[in-house]
Parts: C-alpha cells; sequence; structure tokens
C-alpha cells in the first residue's frame, strides 16, 4: 500500500489499483455521511478532484493518487457510508482503478514514509 | 474585521477543552472546541437525548442600567425599555421581571444587524436593567451600537470576560438544578439569579438547540470549577461547535451571518413574531415603510426550510432552481441532520416557491438534486414553559 500527502491510500495488483482514504483522513473528517464517487470509465489526472467525502460539518475534495481510468467503484458507500470510518483501508475503498504508468505509484510514499509525515502534521 | 493575523482570544475554558483533547477550530476570533472525542455525529445525539454543555463564551452577554432611578420599579423598567428600543424589533416595555425576548438589532433599513437575547432584571424591586446577549462575530460593532444608543440615559456594561455555559438537552433540567435548586420550576425564557450557593450565576432558561436547556453567565474565575462540576454528571458531556450548528439547523434557527445579514429583514427571514404588533403600530421601528409593508406581505424571497431528497448535503452557497431550472435562490445553511438521518438545508426562495410541498432543487457541485419545501423546525422544539 503507498500513501499521498493528501491522505490518500493505493494498493496495486497487477496493473488494477484500489484507491481509499486513510484511516488518519477519516479521522480527521469525522462521522462520514455521505461519500460521492466517480463514475466507471471516469479517466483521472493525478491530483483531479475524484471523489467527494461528507461530514456533518463539511465537505472534502479526495485526490486521484495517480493517472488511469475508473473500472469500478464502492457502491455499498452509498447506503452505508459510515464504511469509510469503521474501515476505511479495507472495506470503506472508494474505486478501483486500471493504472496506465505503475511505476508512478512506486514514488508514492510507503507505510513508513507515511507515518513519519504524519509526525510532521 | 477581525484579520486571520490577530492571535486568537481564549475563554475561561479554553485551556480545559486542550486537556480534554477537543479538536479546535477559530470561530468569532476565538480558540473554540468544534469537537470533543465522541465526534459530531455522537455529541448531537447526545444532546437531544441527555444534556450536552457548551461553552458559548465567545458570545456577548452585557448590560445596561438607567443612570437615575426613580424607584418606581414600572417607570424605570419603561425607561430603560425606551432607552434600547429605537435599535431593536421587540416590545421590551412588555417584559415582566424575569423575563426573556429574542429579538432583533436593526439597521436603518430595517435589516438585521444581529440577533439577540434582551430579559429583564428578574428581581422585581431591580427594574431599570437589561441583559443583553449578541452573537459572538458581531459583538463588537453591537456593543458600540447599544451603548451609543442608550447613553446619557443609561450605561453599558460589558460582561464578556465572563464565561457563558448552555446546558441543553432533556436531562438539562436534572444537571442544572443539581446545581442551583429551584432552576426546575423556572419557564423557557425566563432568568433568575442564583447568589447564595457555590456558584453565583445568572441562569436563563433557554438557548438554541431546540431542547430545554440553560444559558448560565458566571464568573471567569468560578468557570472551570463550574464546568467540571457539570461534567462530574454522567447525564452530561462536553460538546463543540459541531454539534451546536447541527443542532439549531434540526431546530429551524437563523445563525446570523450566515441565514441573516444587514440586507435580510426579520420578515424576510421567517422571524415575523419578533416585530410585534404593539411596535408596528407605534411607527417608529428602523425601516418601519419596509417592514410593516413587507409584513403585509409584499415581499421577495423568504427563508424557508428544505428536505433535500437525493444526493449530497447541500450546503450554504448553493444554488436553489425551480422545476424548470431557473436559479430563484441560495441555501444560506444546510447539512446533514443526524436525527432524521437525510440532508436539510435553510435558503432564501421568492413566496410563490415557498409553500409547504414544493419541489424544488438545490444545485451541488453542478448536480441538480430533488429537494421538498417543508415546515420548520425539521425536528421538534421540546422548550418547557411553566404556567
Amino acid at each position: 500500500m503507498r500513501f499521498t500527502k493528501d491522505h490518500e491510500w493505493i494498493e496495486l495488483d497487477g496493473d488494477m489499483a484500489t484507491v481509499g482514504i486513510t484511516a488518519y483522513a477519516a479521522e480527521q473528517l469525522g462521522d462520514v455521511v455521505f461519500v460521492e464517487l466517480p463514475s466507471v470509465g471516469k479517466t483521472l489526472k493525478t491530483g483531479d478532484g475524484m471523489a467527494v467525502v461528507e461530514s456533518v460539518k463539511a465537505a472534502s475534495d479526495v485526490y486521484a493518487p495517480i493517472d488511469g481510468e475508473v473500472t469500478a467503484v464502492n457502491d455499498a458507500l452509498s447506503t452505508n457510508p459510515e464504511t469509510v470510518n469503521g474501515s476505511p483501508e479495507g472495506d470503506g475503498w472508494f474505486a478501483k482503478v486500471k493504472v496506465a504508468d505503475t511505476a508512478a505509484i512506486e514514488a508514492l510514499m510507503d507505510r513508513d514514509a507515511y507515518e513519519a509525515f504524519l509526525q510532521t502534521l | 474585521m477581525s484579520s486571520s493575523e490577530a492571535p486568537l482570544k481564549t475563554t475561561p475554558l479554553t485551556e480545559t477543552h486542550r486537556a480534554m483533547g477537543a479538536r479546535m477550530v477559530p470561530f468569532a476570533g476565538y480558540d473554540m472546541p468544534v469537537q470533543f472525542k465522541d465526534g459530531v455525529l455522537t455529541e448531537h445525539k447526545w444532546t437531544r437525548a441527555h444534556a450536552g454543555v457548551f461553552d458559548v463564551s465567545h458570545m456577548g452577554p452585557s448590560f445596561i442600567r438607567l443612570a437615575a432611578f426613580s424607584g418606581d420599579p414600572d417607570a424605570d423598567h419603561k425607561a430603560i425599555a425606551a432607552a434600547i428600543e429605537p435599535i431593536i424589533s421587540g416590545d421590551i416595555a412588555g417584559l415582566k421581571p424575569g423575563q426573556i425576548r429574542y429579538t432583533i438589532l436593526l439597521n436603518e433599513q430595517g435589516g438585521m444587524l444581529d440577533d439577540l437575547m434582551v430579559g429583564r432584571f428578574p428581581e422585581p424591586d431591580l427594574a431599570g436593567g437589561l441583559y443583553i446577549v449578541v452573537n459572538g462575530a458581531t459583538k463588537d460593532d453591537d456593543f458600540a451600537l447599544i451603548e451609543k444608543t442608550v447613553l446619557p440615559e443609561a450605561g453599558f456594561l460589558r460582561v464578556d470576560d465572563r464565561a457563558l455555559i448552555a446546558v441543553q438537552g432533556p436531562e438539562a433540567v436534572d444537571v442544572v438544578s443539581a446545581i442551583f435548586p429551584g432552576a426546575e420550576d423556572m419557564s423557557f425564557m425566563t432568568l433568575r439569579r442564583f447568589q447564595d450557593g457555590e456558584f453565583p450565576a445568572l441562569v436563563g432558561r433557554s438557548g438554541y438547540t431546540g431542547e430545554d436547556g440553560y444559558e448560565i453567565l458566571i464568573a471567569a474565575d468560578h468557570a472551570v470549577a463550574f464546568y467540571e462540576r457539570l461534567l462530574a454528571d454522567e447525564r452530561a458531556r462536553p460538546i463543540g461547535l459541531g454539534a451546536r450548528d447541527s443542532l439549531r439547523l434540526e431546530a429551524g434557527l437563523p445563525l446570523y451571518g450566515h441565514d441573516a445579514d444587514p440586507s435580510v429583514s426579520p420578515i424576510e427571514a421567517g422571524l415575523k413574531f419578533a416585530v410585534p404588533k404593539v411596535r408596528r403600530e407605534r411607527g417608529d421601528l428602523r425601516g418601519q415603510d419596509r417592514l410593516v409593508a413587507e409584513f403585509g406581505g409584499a415581499l421577495s424571497r423568504v427563508r424557508v426550510g428544505l428536505k433535500v431528497l437525493e444526493g449530497a448535503p447541500a450546503r450554504e452557497g448553493a444554488e436553489i432552481a425551480d422545476g424548470a431550472g431557473k436559479p430563484i435562490g441560495v441555501v444560506t445553511s444546510g447539512g446533514f441532520s443526524p436525527s432524521l438521518g437525510q440532508a436539510i438545508a435553510m435558503g432564501f426562495v421568492p413566496p410563490e416557491c415557498a409553500a409547504i410541498g414544493t419541489r424544488l432543487n438545490v444545485i451541488v457541485r453542478g448536480k441538480a438534486q430533488a429537494a421538498e419545501v417543508v415546515a420548520m423546525p425539521f425536528v421538534p422544539h421540546r422548550y418547557v414553559r411553566k404556567p
């Protein structure tokens, strides 16, 4: 699993990646009440908004950690958005993405680097 | 007005909140807890079921008192009412001892400079004084206007260096009357002074959550001990500003600076009750002609409640469109209602679109989502009124 400074995680399996938000992000957002997911087939550019996650208090953008094409989204979040809080790095995943350049993922932070990054916040 | 570089002000409880692990944010120029460890959703539901304790010391409590008393309580009350009524919409002369009224600070155009609570001192023989609480974000301007208006007939004293603590929810009465015996006998929107106990305080049975509850003005050097005493009661938990906002939204109560501003009249804001007949007929309201015309129905916009029937919560700034897609208004506050489990909002629309049941759309991130005009409050008020 790799991580971004915007608190997304990405896990690669072949050229397919699963994307979500980190446990730290979920904790900071508080109780998630709504998730707006991208449409299947959408082309993502690194850094573009790919989803919106809403807590009671506010809406927050989730940014694409990688270039690629959305092949599936976690529809279960539309009825159970609280899964993002309960299992942010598991059942609370947001989208599956067919990745154009898998090497770009390697450039992202690993867990140790991300944990160290969190200490600086 | 407030610069982002200005150091944040603190309340007598700021350090206590930090020590409890609250998440702190800047609000109205103060360093304030937006949530405690439970989080907004749990804090909201706790307040609706039990008792929530809120630090609202950023708000603006103040007193005005006649410079010279006649000794006749009725005459003195009439005199202090006459000093403040020129800038507000309410009937202050009609207040009984200890009665509190929600009212509006008006500009010359009949627009809202703030909403506020005005209470007559509770002691029948201590007439000639009023307790006035204004909003935190506007208090410096409000205080300046109030002081200028009441001088020289009355003196003005801001007491926002004290702590103002709200206890709200169905069990607030038990929590508060354990410390202030007799508080359970108070009616909603009344004021009583508790002078002789461990914590001398001015206690109002009032609040802004839609629940029964109290707002307690207490000296800064008693604040921490009093707050800790409240929280030692297992029915009481600390609640942050996040839940305070979702609670008042469900209660259909406008938040100044969002659902009201100097361009908005109390009639447009759905606060007709705050512009009583006795004031309209006397004819000396600021913005008299506009307010009377609007009262008669000459309105271009009114505040409505909306249930968002699908999609994301519609928040402040989201456009409101009619069924044909034509923009007709804007959301002024909105979010997820923890009690109802769905998104709700308030906004302004033309009167012809304001009837209960009207189907409208809210535009969230470019997408039109169905919404319906509903009656407010969204969640019934549970104020306790005594005969």
